[in-house]
């Protein structure tokens, strides 16, 4: 057998395989990105709502995205607690101040960092928010304090569309 | 085996069996050798094909009568349960089978665990299950997630936000389980999707189980090979027929029990409230039969080690053939590993119940411990036991015991008598 015909062989057998195997992640991939987010669930991207009627030291819980957002109007005890925190007391470091941009409004999705559950308000040992379900503890900025829970509870994108009214998203 | 001499009496069966062996299938089926001493823990097998099949059945009764809509799941199930002529039932015998099916199959399992059925050259057979098992999991999950309860609801959103704990990807992995930025009607119709297809392919594998299991063939309680067919052996029908027949009769009134009069003490009352994205429910809990690995995930208070010890508790079990270094199978041989075997079983029936209760204080400690344990009896007791362990003689046959070292030699031997 001479040599010059094992690789021409060689070459063919390759040169189809490799065909074959980009012709079938051509067909997977359409299989696969079937089930992100489809065009409708996007364009709900975006929500307003009117705060006018929340007083300081209570919570408005709105749907966006199917995720519950906490729009907390903190009290002055409630700001300077969250606000004389060490950094390096903190699991997931962030400043109070990065979190809510204007003090006294805390905006944040309702969801649990651990496992997605819907944590409760003014409960816990940070007078935050509590996790029901594996026990997270949270702070008066909505940053995890004790229990499994990894981050601080995510600050979405948000602006004051006028002084009553918030858009997420 | 004799199964390859078969030839159909009839002329139509010759014709038809030259053309697809099936009936050759039938005949090895019947005629298969099975070891005389199968006791009832062996019934088990047949038990959950049962289940499977009902699952199927009353499966398919209930697809032509739910929508697997968000709007309109809850509903459909209410429907089910108060229009649809004996919709009741149907749910009732599908809910509860598949408690049903879980407590045959940890029953099965841990008769492999006891008699050593998992080692070689049964190896195949116990991957295969252990597969099976994984399945079996995914499917009751997602079944579960169908009637969009609270329950429904927030489980599907912990156990799915558990592919988050994996680094770098772990959240684009979830949204895409999802179709969405949260748990909702994309979620819902590709879990009715995957919770229809899922018992298909169970069932092929169990076709591959059982196919593994009749090449070495059953192991027996003595745990030693045997010559096939001998002494030791009976043909499966009809006696094993007639034994599993009975043990599934029995099974049956259990599973009726459950159906007829607590169809709901298994479930949890927060699933009849429909989902609401807004409230988690203040305590949620998964069903019984996986409350043993929620408490492995619970006890370590690292989100992304918690998932993995979670798996690892399954997995490990995969590779349990070659972590249990004993060469004789049966506890029965070895009295060290019987006690260990008691201990584990114990531990697991711990777990399952701190799995229940809130993950802290004195619970969680205790969860802590039975995880610990857990995880040493694989990793480190069975492994050194194999070395270390005084076993007993083992018999050289089935019949040996029975007629010879045996106290009760005339008992036995009275018996042997009466079966030939």
């Amino acid at each position: 057998m001479s040599e010059k015909k094992t690789k021409r062989r060689d070459f063919l057998f390759t040169a189809t395989t490799a065909v074959g195997a980009v012709g079938a992640a051509a067909v997977v991939w359409p299989m696969v990105d079937q089930m992100n987010p489809d065009a409708s669930v996007k364009a709900l991207a975006s929500t307003e709502v009117d705060v006018s009627s929340l007083t300081p030291g209570n919570t408005l819980t709105v749907l966006w995205r199917g995720k519950p957002v906490f729009i907390r109007r903190r009290t002055k005890e409630e700001i300077d607690e969250a606000r004389s925190v060490k950094m390096d007391e903190l699991i997931h470091p962030e400043k109070d101040e990065d979190r809510a941009k204007n003090p006294e409004w805390l905006v944040m999705l309702g969801v649990c960092t651990h496992l997605g559950c819907v944590p409760l308000n003014d409960k816990g040992d940070y007078n935050g928010w509590f996790c029901p379900c594996h026990g997270s503890h949270y702070d008066t900025s909505g940053r995890i304090r004790k229990g499994p829970a990894p981050l601080n509870m995510e600050v979405p994108k948000y602006e004051f569309v006028n002084a009553n009214t918030i858009k997420i998203g | 085996m004799s199964d390859h001499d078969y030839r159909p009496k009839s002329k139509v069966g010759q014709w038809f069996n030259d053309r697809l062996p099936l009936l050759t299938l039938a005949n090895h089926l019947t005629d298969y050798p099975t070891p005389k001493n199968l006791n009832y823990w062996w019934t088990f097998g047949g038990i959950l094909t049962f289940c499977l099949i009902t699952q199927i059945v009353t499966g398919l009764t209930l697809a032509m009568h739910y929508i697997a809509h968000a709007d309109m799941a809850f509903e459909s199930v209410e429907h089910i349960m108060r229009d649809v002529n004996y919709g009741w039932l149907i749910r009732y015998i599908h809910a509860n089978g598949a408690s049903m099916f879980f407590l045959a199959v940890y029953i099965h399992i841990f008769r492999s665990l006891f008699y050593g059925s998992y080692k070689s050259p049964r190896e195949i057979i116990w991957i295969l299950g252990i597969i099976i098992y994984l399945l079996m999991m995914a499917a009751a999950f997602m079944g579960y997630v169908l009637p969009w309860g609270q329950m429904s609801f927030w489980g599907a959103t912990v156990i799915t936000n558990l592919f988050s704990a994996i680094p770098l990807v772990g959240e684009g992995i979830v949204t895409w389980l999802w179709g969405g930025y949260s748990v909702d009607n994309p979620t819902l119709t590709r879990f009715f999707t995957l919770h229809y297809l899922i018992p298909f392919l169970i069932l092929g594998l169990v076709v591959l189980h059982i196919w593994a299991l009749h090449v070495p063939g059953n192991n027996n309680p003595v745990g030693i090979d045997i010559k096939k067919p001998s002494k030791d052996t009976v043909p499966f029908h009809p006696y094993i027929v007639i034994k599993d027949g009975f043990a599934l009769l029995m099974f049956m009134i259990v599973f009726a029990f459950f159906v007829f009069y607590a169809p709901n003490i298994l479930g949890h009352a927060d699933n009849y409230i429909e989902a609401n994205p807004m409230v988690t429910p203040a305590h949620i809990v998964p069903e019984w039969y996986l409350l043993p690995f929620y408490a492995i995930l619970r006890s370590v208070p690292d989100k992304l080690l918690g998932v993995v010890a979670m798996l690892s508790a399954i997995l490990i079990l995969a590779v349990l053939p070659w972590l249990d270094t004993s060469k004789i199978r049966s506890a029965v041989f070895r009295p060290l590993y019987k006690q260990f075997y008691w201990i584990l079983v114990a531990d697991v029936l711990i777990l399952g119940y701190v799995g229940a209760m809130p993950a802290e204080g004195l619970y969680l400690l205790i969860a802590r411990v039975a995880t610990a344990y857990y995880f040493l009896h694989f990793l480190v007791i069975l492994p050194i036991l194999g070395f270390k362990e005084k076993t007993l003689p083992v018999p050289l046959s089935i019949t040996e015991p029975v007629l010879g070292g045996s106290p009760n030699l005339a008992s036995a031997r009275n018996k042997e008598s009466k079966i030939e």
